[in-house]
């Protein structure tokens, strides 16, 4: 069983619509990497899977379970209470492009912070967990520092630790790299690399190809609000077969 | 004019201000306490989902702030008595205080809800995205941010009540400055005894400035501002 199960996800905002029935599968283990165009929809996507945006038809299902659904007797889907979502997204890390720390926190706190409320680990052990975790993205030394006080590229690495911190069993990460100068995306990337190792499931919207090529199992590529063309990185990147695919790797491989 | 040194200082030294001080010091605190309340369920219900709570809110902003206060607290003395057949027949200073907790909730609904609106939506996200639910990811991550935003002007609404409640006077609550006229109203001497006055509400006001003061070092109100984090990003 797929740990991931997308079916025919349609979404509105307002008139528009931006997902037009998606379903994709994503395994455990698998790294899974959305292209294509801003506005096709791979944002939007990634977001339903932890609920952070309503379906307005199809299904999510992540471990099995919908997330921020249960089905009715009558069999179709109704919201559930905010608790029991929220114990569910728990388990789904998720890393913003604009790595959304908390301001008010310290970096070290920004880690402990939801173990504690959320999962009721005792504090001391979660500052334990925290500064291992700290330790191995390579920011021991800023526990005690605010967000502010650090540069792009550590506060990602810092969100990176924060998700990981609850053990999700997939991370989700939104253009992880998209809001850091270029000289800082590296270390993100490094980071993430060290994730793909350890077997983490993830999926990943990105536009950082030569990343997506080395350690994506699968290409999915979006197009207003369609999956147009799914395959393994090599044969997505080197002989694209959709069109779009073709117009899209054709504009971002172009020298500047 | 002569100033009458002797009635100024009588006055300034005696005793009969001691009561009406402390009594101007709790309507405030009450007062804002009731407004402080009101506004946090205010500001929530102004940025609800729900569309009938938002309408009641502006109901409520609007009635509140475009009434005179004076108004609402001789209405709240003398009117919701005759109104209700005096099954509601509150004591003057009661009824003064909650008029004043009414009406300023109105204005401390927008100071909240404005705190609230100034955190990062971002940071909103990131707790729920964590797990947690709605009104932890508001007690822990986004009040706390808002909280920076909401205390400097609170503070300045705690001085502005402080003064209002002189307000009260025309109901007959034996505060500071209904004190003064009683004391005036005898003598005569009314430069004498508003200088008085004036010195027990400057003292006041100065005492709650100074804890203003401490509250916002404790919050670090000027050293970390919500807003770096963008600067941050923009920065590296």
């Amino acid at each position: 069983m797929a740990l991931v199960e997308i079916r025919n996800v349609h979404k509105r905002f307002g008139h528009q619509e931006v997902l037009k029935g998606v379903s994709l599968n994503v395994d455990a283990g698998e790294v899974v990497c959305l292209l294509g165009a801003s506005g096709s929809g791979k944002t939007t996507l990634l977001r339903c899977i932890n609920h952070l945006e309503s379906v307005d038809e199809g299904e999510i299902k992540v471990a099995g379970e919908l997330v921020g659904y249960a089905r009715g007797a009558d069999g179709k889907l109704k919201e559930e209470p905010d608790r029991i979502t929220s114990a569910k997204r728990a388990r789904i890390g998720m890393v913003f492009q604009r790595f959304n720390l908390f301001a008010h926190l310290t970096v070290l706190e920004n880690v402990a912070e939801a173990p504690v409320q959320v999962l009721r680990v005792a504090p001391a052990e979660a500052e334990k967990r925290a500064l291992a975790l700290l330790a191995s993205v390579g920011l021991k030394d800023k526990a005690g520092h605010y967000p502010h006080q650090l540069s792009g590229g550590q506060q990602q690495r810092v969100a990176i630790a924060r998700a990981s911190a609850m053990e999700p069993r997939l991370m989700l990460f939104d253009e992880p790299t998209s809001a850091l100068d270029p000289e800082l995306v590296g270390e993100v990337l490094e980071t993430m690399r060290r994730l793909t190792a350890d077997g983490m499931t993830m999926v990943l919207v990105t536009h950082e190809l030569a990343f997506a090529r080395e350690v994506a199992d699968r290409v999915i590529m979006m197009a207003d609000g369609q999956v147009v063309e799914e395959a393994p990185p090599g044969e997505f990147f080197t002989a694209p077969r959709h069109p779009r695919s073709k117009a899209f790797l054709a504009r971002i491989m172009k020298p500047q | 004019m002569a100033f009458d040194g002797k009635a100024f200082f009588d006055t300034l030294f005696s005793t009969q201000f001691f009561l009406p001080a402390l009594t101007t010091l709790g309507i405030t605190l009450a007062a804002m306490l009731i407004a402080i309340l009101l506004g946090f369920g205010g500001a929530l219900a102004a940025l609800s989902r729900s569309k009938a709570l938002r309408g009641l809110v502006q109901i409520y902003l609007g009635f509140f702030r475009g009434v005179p206060v004076l108004v609402q607290i001789v209405f709240w003395y003398n009117a919701v008595p005759v109104l209700t057949n005096n099954a509601i027949n509150l004591p003057a200073l009661i009824a003064g205080t909650l008029a004043l907790g009414l009406n300023e909730g109105a204005y401390m609904t927008e100071i909240i809800r404005s705190g609230l609106i100034s955190v990062d939506p971002g940071q909103r996200e990131a707790a729920r995205a964590l797990g947690m639910t709605k009104a932890k990811a508001m007690r822990r991550i986004v009040m706390p941010q808002a909280l920076r935003v909401i205390i400097p002007p609170t503070g300045n609404q705690f001085i502005a009540m402080l003064k209002t409640t002189s307000l009260l006077f025309a109901i007959a609550v034996p505060e500071i400055f209904a004190t003064g006229t009683g004391i005036y109203g005898r003598n005569f001497k009314y430069f004498e005894v508003l200088s008085v006055v004036s010195i027990w509400y400057l003292v006041l006001t100065g005492l709650l400035t100074l804890i203003q003061k401490v509250i916002e070092r404790r919050f670090h109100i000027k050293e970390r501002q919500p807003a770096k984090v963008v600067l941050a990003l923009e920065h590296n």
